[in-house]
């Protein structure tokens, strides 16, 4: 007998395509699901739109296989590749800075001729690596020093994609890299002075936000303050929700979005056309459907062997908790209106493309792993 | 041992991680708690709330109008009905290019300036997608051109709807009155829920007087409408009621002789049934057109029809006051007989004119010679003021006020169209109060003539003619023959209403008095003696001639040498036939001259028109 690291009742079940594959079953089960359940609601939110459908349908099949390729490349290859991603993506961050196209007010978009794309999509896979490739050869928990490197490698980025202007994604690759020096172990005393730092500084944070930002706080804290302007969507999604009740109207016959009163329906306020169509039983379903990608995250990072992979893993699956929450926190109006779409549902971007590379990455740290039983 | 720190600890990281993972999944956990109970707070324990919020976002009550109620005269003939008509409506979200739009448009359809301006300013009023109408009452043609030329124009259509049309054109169009579009002032009168879905009310006339009975009960729906508004479909629907139809007493026979027998003058004719107070006929002169108001009038016609001297818009039969001039004198004449101040045989002689004891003022006759001895019957018949003169100032101003009142003058008749005026018959008490000066026996005389202050409307002297001919009974005159609910064959008629019932001392005065109205038209010497010379009816009728331009003393009167507006107005009363009176009319010429040349053969039309197709 030798020592075991990890529980191996699981192992003992391991189908050989699995790891043929480097496919994870239940991580992909539930995505295909969650994928399935968004194109039924995709489906209604537009109307019966087939060709809306068909196009999201594509984009799925590229994130897929964007998942499948990434879950060929061994973690230790994605640690080797990992600084250079990070270098590239700043590089190109800046390029966006300094020559991006202009979309909706934001400019976010990097024209490379043959593609065009969102470096801070990128990023969003890219800072949580370099974090966790930073730590992984350091003792943990971080000292001091580290924890600034680190919070660096974390802020330039951030900085770069809220002066876009972006902050949901700024939000969520600040909470990643976040989450990195978490589960290496930041200190509770660090983390508590950070939080009245962050506190502290709210107002000076207030001060740096555009007006759209800083109304969306106002409305946040008072939807009612104007209803037909910025509060209108927050009204409408919470009727739509609150209106779809224990069973939902069914599907295609939710007047609140099927009548255009629900704004962004078949994006970033799609989660309010399910609560309405499906009721409250369907959003369980959806958030069952999530609690287990993100516990079968927690549980692959549990089993990774490395700190390099241990970090991303953990990191990978809480962003996407975050990523969740914040969109239907939004949509219920618990949490401010942030430009988040609900992940692998809401219609377009190339979000779903990273999210999904992102999975490639947690099925690689868990098929690639080496058995240490004797 | 420092290099010995740096080395890792395999076992105790993966530890770290995993308890912070596991720190991180709690947390997650709480968070995802928190979002469910505000899930649960928003689907379960406030459901209905936002339930409620959610039907009225979606569900929008619309009304319908009713169809409004259809005038017919008396014999079924139809006055007012409601027309498709056809209406070019434009939706301004389907169109790129207003201007251009309108433009392309005014080469195969004519728009007014009236309906451009109406059109822009409901333009930035209305939601964009809801279609704007530009042209009312499209012609076949127009319709056949744009159809041809559709194509062209997409986001205009053509659009159907009902719209109030008077078939006869301007046949008793002051009885009738018109309807016009709803605007904002009226909008405040109207009871605004039932009047939702309406666009047109009655402005004047029956239609207005009527407005209520004519036109209906608003109609609702549910509808289900998305957040800019497009109705999606009908949830429930209130049919609405419509309004009632009504039958006018009025004989558009007799109307339509009335008013070409007419043939130009200005003026006024009332025919009424002295049996009931029907009204038979109601004219006045000159007319135009109703159904130029219905959608808006160009502001140029209206201008034309309001600045036109003979004032077509002007009411004359309700609202012209005119002096009644000898045609009051059956009535003075009765009222001496029956307060016993003269009786049928007393005779005054007649110089050509009177004097008052103690003054050199001349009162002249019409007549410059005079007429000789003459009693009651031949001044009547002959017209001799100075016989009036003198039973005048034997009656005195309060008993020939208070005889005449019995017959109506001096109010309103009470007559069912909006707008009556009522006249004057002058008192003492009056001329206090008007001019705070007395009476003097000298207003006595022309009063006893119909002359001075006293002022008829036609209504009000073919009332009275009325209660001469049945025997002392005022009635009421009503336009309205019955009312009938929609959809249904049964009429419900309007009950004929005596407002006063003159007493009669002796029938035979009554006698006396008709018998000289006879003896106007059918003897030799009859001031109308033309129109009874081949009536097959006995009529009874009186002349009048009313002065507007008061002579000097010495002058003479002469039409030639005077302008029109200063002549006379021509009278004439008359009800046939004498044995059983079936009609009354009273006929008013606008400085038409002679009572009995230009009035009497008016009224003869009239009532030849009637007697000759009303059933015996």
């Amino acid at each position: 007998m030798s020592i075991v690291l990890t529980p191996h009742r699981e192992d003992a079940s391991r189908s050989g395509w699995q790891y043929r594959l480097h496919l994870d079953a239940p991580l992909l089960f539930s995505l295909i699901t969650v994928s399935a359940l968004g194109l039924i609601v995709l489906y209604s939110a537009g109307g019966g739109d087939i060709a809306l459908v068909e196009r999201q349908l594509i984009r799925l099949g590229i994130a897929f296989t964007g998942m499948l390729v990434v879950a060929q490349l061994s973690p230790g290859m994605l640690q080797r590749l990992t600084p250079w991603l990070f270098v590239l993506g700043v590089l190109f961050l800046l390029a966006v800075l300094i020559g991006g196209e202009i979309s909706g007010g934001a400019q976010r978009w990097l024209n490379l001729y043959f593609v065009r794309f969102q470096p801070s999509e990128m990023m969003k896979l890219a800072v949580p690596m370099m974090v966790a490739w930073y730590l992984a050869d350091t003792r943990l928990p971080p000292n001091p020093w580290q924890l600034l490197a680190s919070a660096t490698l974390i802020a330039v980025p951030m900085l770069m994609i809220a002066k876009q202007p972006d902050l949901g994604t700024a939000l969520l690759i600040a909470s990643s890299g976040f989450f990195v020096l978490f589960l290496a172990g930041l200190q509770w005393r660090l983390l508590a002075f950070f939080s009245v730092l962050l506190a502290a500084a709210a107002p000076l944070l207030w001060h740096f936000m555009h007006d759209y930002q800083r109304q969306r706080v106002i409305t946040f804290l008072n939807p009612e303050s104007d209803p037909l302007g910025s509060g209108y969507h927050i009204i409408q999604s919470k009727i739509a929700i609150g209106s779809g009740g224990l069973l939902g109207k069914g599907w295609m016959n939710g007047t609140q979005s099927q009548l255009d009163f629900l704004p962004e329906r078949s994006t970033d306020f799609i989660f309010a056309v399910l609560g309405e169509e499906f009721g409250f039983l369907g959003i369980l379903t959806l958030f069952a459907l999530y609690t287990a990608i993100v516990v079968r995250g927690i549980m692959i990072t549990i089993q990774a062997q490395d700190t390099y992979t241990r970090l991303l893993a953990g990191s990978l699956s809480m962003t996407f908790c975050v990523y969740f929450i914040v969109n239907t926190g939004m949509v219920t109006g618990v949490l401010p209106v942030v430009g988040l779409p609900l992940p692998m549902i809401s219609y377009g971007g190339t979000s779903i493309v990273t999210l999904m590379a992102g999975f490639g990455i947690l099925m690689s740290i868990q098929t690639h792993r080496k058995l240490l039983s004797a | 041992m420092p290099r010995q720190i740096t080395l890792k600890d395999h076992f105790f990281e993966s530890r770290l991680v995993m308890n912070r993972a596991i720190l991180l999944l709690v947390a997650g956990a709480l968070l995802l708690a928190v979002l469910l109970a505000r899930l649960f707070y928003l689907q379960v324990l406030a459901h209905e709330h936002f339930t409620t919020l959610s039907e009225d976002n979606r569900v929008k009550l619309q009304p319908i109008a009713p169809n409004r109620g259809l005038i017919y005269d008396r014999n079924g003939i139809l006055l007012a009905e409601n027309l498709p008509s056809y209406r070019l409506e434009i939706t301004p979200e389907q169109i790129d290019d207003m201007d251009a739009t309108l433009g392309a448009l005014e080469e195969i359809i004519e728009i007014r300036d009236i309906d451009r301006s109406r059109f822009e300013k409901l333009l930035h009023r209305k939601p964009r997608f809801e279609a704007i109408p530009l042209r009312f009452h499209l012609s076949d043609e127009e319709v056949a051109r744009f159809s041809v030329n559709r194509h062209r124009f997409p986001g205009v259509d053509i659009a159907a709807g009902l719209s109030r049309h008077y078939p006869h054109g301007s046949l008793a169009v002051h009885a009738l009155g018109y309807v016009g579009r709803i605007d904002e002032k009226a909008l405040q009168q109207l009871d605004s829920s039932n009047y939702r879905g309406t666009s047109h009310f009655g402005k004047i006339g029956i239609e207005k007087t009527y407005e209520s009975i004519l036109h209906g009960t608003v109609g609702l729906q549910h509808v289900e409408t998305t957040a800019q508004g497009r109705v999606i479909r009908v949830l429930s629907r209130t049919p609405p009621v419509s309004g009632r139809n009504i039958y006018l007493t009025i004989d558009s026979r007799v109307q339509a002789a009335a008013e070409k027998a007419f043939a130009g003058y200005t003026g006024s004719a009332i025919a009424i049934d002295p049996n009931n107070g029907d009204i038979l006929a109601f004219v006045s002169e000159p007319t135009y057109d109703p159904n130029a108001f219905v959608n808006g009038i160009d502001f140029g016609d209206y201008a034309a029809l309001r600045d036109n001297t003979k004032q077509p818009l002007f009411n004359r039969a309700l609202r012209g006051q005119y002096p009644p001039g000898s045609t009051i004198k059956p009535f003075v004449g009765l009222a001496g007989l029956e307060e016993g101040v003269t009786t049928r045989h007393s005779s005054t002689y007649c110089p050509g004119f009177y004097t008052l004891p103690g003054n050199t003022r001349k009162f002249r006759d019409w007549k410059h010679t005079g007429h000789g001895t003459v009693d009651l019957n031949k001044s009547i018949v002959q017209s001799c003021d100075v016989y009036f003169y003198d039973l005048a100032l034997s009656l005195g101003i309060d008993r020939i006020h208070d005889y005449l009142q019995n017959f109506g003058f001096g109010r309103a008749s009470g007559i069912d169209i909006q707008g009556e005026l009522s006249g004057l018959l002058p008192s003492r008490n009056w001329k206090r109060a008007r001019h705070d000066q007395p009476w003097f026996p000298g207003e006595t005389l022309i009063t006893g003539i119909g002359q001075g202050f006293f002022l008829v409307t036609p209504v009000q002297l073919a009332t009275a003619t009325a209660a001469l001919a049945n025997g002392g009974r005022l009635l009421q005159p009503n336009i309205v023959y019955a009312e009938q609910i929609a959809n249904s064959d049964d009429l419900l008629p309007h009950q004929p209403r005596i407002l006063d019932t003159i007493t009669i001392n002796e029938q035979q005065h009554w006698d006396a008095v008709i018998q000289s109205m006879t003896d106007v038209v059918h003897s030799a010497r009859g001031t109308a003696r033309k129109i009874g010379e081949d009536s097959p009816w006995t009529i009874a009728g009186k002349t009048g001639t009313a002065q507007v331009y008061g002579l000097k003393q010495e002058e003479k009167y002469d039409a030639e040498a005077i302008p029109e507006e200063l002549r006379d107005h021509a009278l004439f009363i008359a009800f046939a036939p004498v044995e059983e009176p079936k009609i009354a009319v009273a006929v008013i010429i606008e400085h038409g001259g002679g009572g009995g040349s230009v009035a009497a053969p008016v009224a003869r039309a009239i009532l030849d028109a009637y007697l000759e197709s009303s059933p015996p």
